[in-house]
């Protein structure tokens, strides 16, 4: 009769699932009982029939085919998903990419104005905000000859309500330029004029139009080679008035 | 427990899947689940005991298991984890809850009581005829509970982890479920003997 100890695990055995030991010690025990041997003969050549014939069934070609075209349909159909991240990605580089330089030149122009306006003020604060004090254009005009390298044109004021205070050499990112100072009221109006360049009008993204820096009201515009800014705590209308004198004097 | 002699048959184990992950996930998958194609047939077919059935399963096991293949972890078994899929699939098929309703629920605590394999028995006497088919007629008789534990030790070779991985049950169920299902394999080999010997 077979073991009643070892009989039991003789179907593990077989598996390979007993553990090192008890396969060394299944492995002496069968050497020494003929009747658990029989048995595990018996059960190994059951297993053998087993997996013989439970390999049946094969499937055919066709269905092979069907079933690798599956897999490469849905894997098409991946690939072609996987560039939607790829794309958003590109997409949302492209529009911060944008806005980073457009938010880059908003700041560079805003600092530009900024120093304008510093200008503005700074000039009204000191006590010789001119150099040149004088109502007539034709005397102001002249006094800055061979201190820029360019030269303008200054309108006649005469009963617009507008005056010359005169006008003084400033610079703007190391290029000189004019400051004129006019009055109309109690409100001051700064005109700065500099030579057109590409450096300002990168910075100056919507040219010639009128905008709020620091509650001063600034007009900007290109004319000649040259580039005009009138800066003032005075209205939208009476900065745009002066403006339009200074365009018609070729400004 | 000590190493399987035999080795797998099919295919590798989901043990060096990082790499082949790391590149085209599908391109991974192709290179996982098509050498089980055969055996995932085999075992599909002996399920459903009918080759349109088998192919429907085949089929969904594929789609499901590229659909979810994201969610496989890679070192994990991939061969337990297809064949898993494929065996849920079929539970649920109308055939699988057809096989599972005339099945009695084994009793998994109840101990194991071997049968002593005399020399004159079933299986030896038509294994000496090589007769496949009587046991092939005779695994077809077996419930399908056991027929598929049979089918995943005997055939795919799993180790008791692959097929308590592959069934969702404890280890000490695939032993239980193995000695009832020899045992009933056992039985209808007898059954078939005796009907070879009145012949």
């Amino acid at each position: 009769m077979p073991d009643d100890l070892w009989q039991p695990k003789l179907d593990q055995y077989l598996d390979s699932e007993l553990s090192a030991d008890e396969m060394r010690g299944m492995d002496a025990h069968l050497r020494d009982c003929p009747a658990c041997v029989s048995d595990a003969l018996h059960r190994l050549q059951l297993k053998r029939a087993v997996r013989v014939a439970g390999q049946r069934y094969a499937p055919s070609a066709e269905f092979r085919q069907r079933i690798e075209q599956q897999i490469a349909a849905k894997s098409r159909s991946r690939r072609g998903w996987l560039w939607v991240p790829a794309l958003v990605t590109v997409a949302v580089l492209l529009v911060a990419a944008v806005l980073a330089e457009r938010w880059y030149e908003a700041s560079r122009s805003q600092q530009l104005l900024a120093e304008l306006a510093d200008l503005h003020v700074a000039d009204l604060a000191s006590p010789t905000p001119v150099d040149v004090v004088s109502s007539d254009r034709h005397a102001v005009k002249p006094w800055f000859q061979g201190k820029l390298p360019f030269t303008f044109d200054l309108p006649e004021l005469e009963a617009t309500g507008y005056s010359l205070v005169g006008g003084r050499v400033t610079y703007l990112r190391h290029e000189p330029g004019a400051h004129l100072l006019y009055n109309i009221g109690a409100h001051h109006i700064s005109v700065f004029i500099f030579r057109d360049r590409a450096e300002i009008d990168r910075l100056l993204p919507t040219r010639d139009s009128t905008r709020r820096v620091l509650s001063f009201h600034v007009e900007s515009w290109a004319a000649g080679g040259l580039r005009y800014f009138a800066f003032s705590d005075a209205s939208p209308e009476a900065i745009e008035g002066l403006c339009r004198l200074l365009q018609k004097a070729g400004g | 427990m000590g190493n399987r002699i035999s080795g797998i048959k099919c295919a590798p184990s989901g043990l060096l899947f990082g790499a082949v992950f790391a590149r085209e996930p599908t391109a991974a998958f192709d290179e996982l689940a098509m050498p089980l194609f055969d055996c995932l047939y085999n075992f599909a077919h002996w399920l459903a005991q009918n080759r349109e059935e088998a192919e429907d399963l085949v089929q969904e096991t594929y789609a499901k298991a590229l659909k979810g293949f994201s969610s496989f972890q890679p070192g994990t078994n991939f061969r337990a984890w297809i064949f898993r899929i494929l065996r849920n699939t079929f539970l649920t098929s109308r055939s699988g809850l057809a096989a599972t309703k005339t099945v009695p629920l084994d009793d998994e605590n109840e101990p194991q009581q071997m049968l002593a394999v005399m020399h004159e028995t079933p299986e030896s006497l038509l294994l000496a005829q090589a007769d496949q088919q009587r046991v092939q007629a005779a695994l077809e008789q077996v419930p399908v509970v056991y027929r598929e534990v049979l089918l995943l030790c005997d055939v795919e070779e799993m180790s008791y982890q692959e097929i308590a991985e592959t069934l969702s049950v404890p280890i000490g169920t695939v032993m239980s479920r193995l000695h009832r299902a020899r045992k009933a394999l056992r039985a209808a080999l007898e059954s078939k003997g005796q009907e070879v010997k009145h012949a």
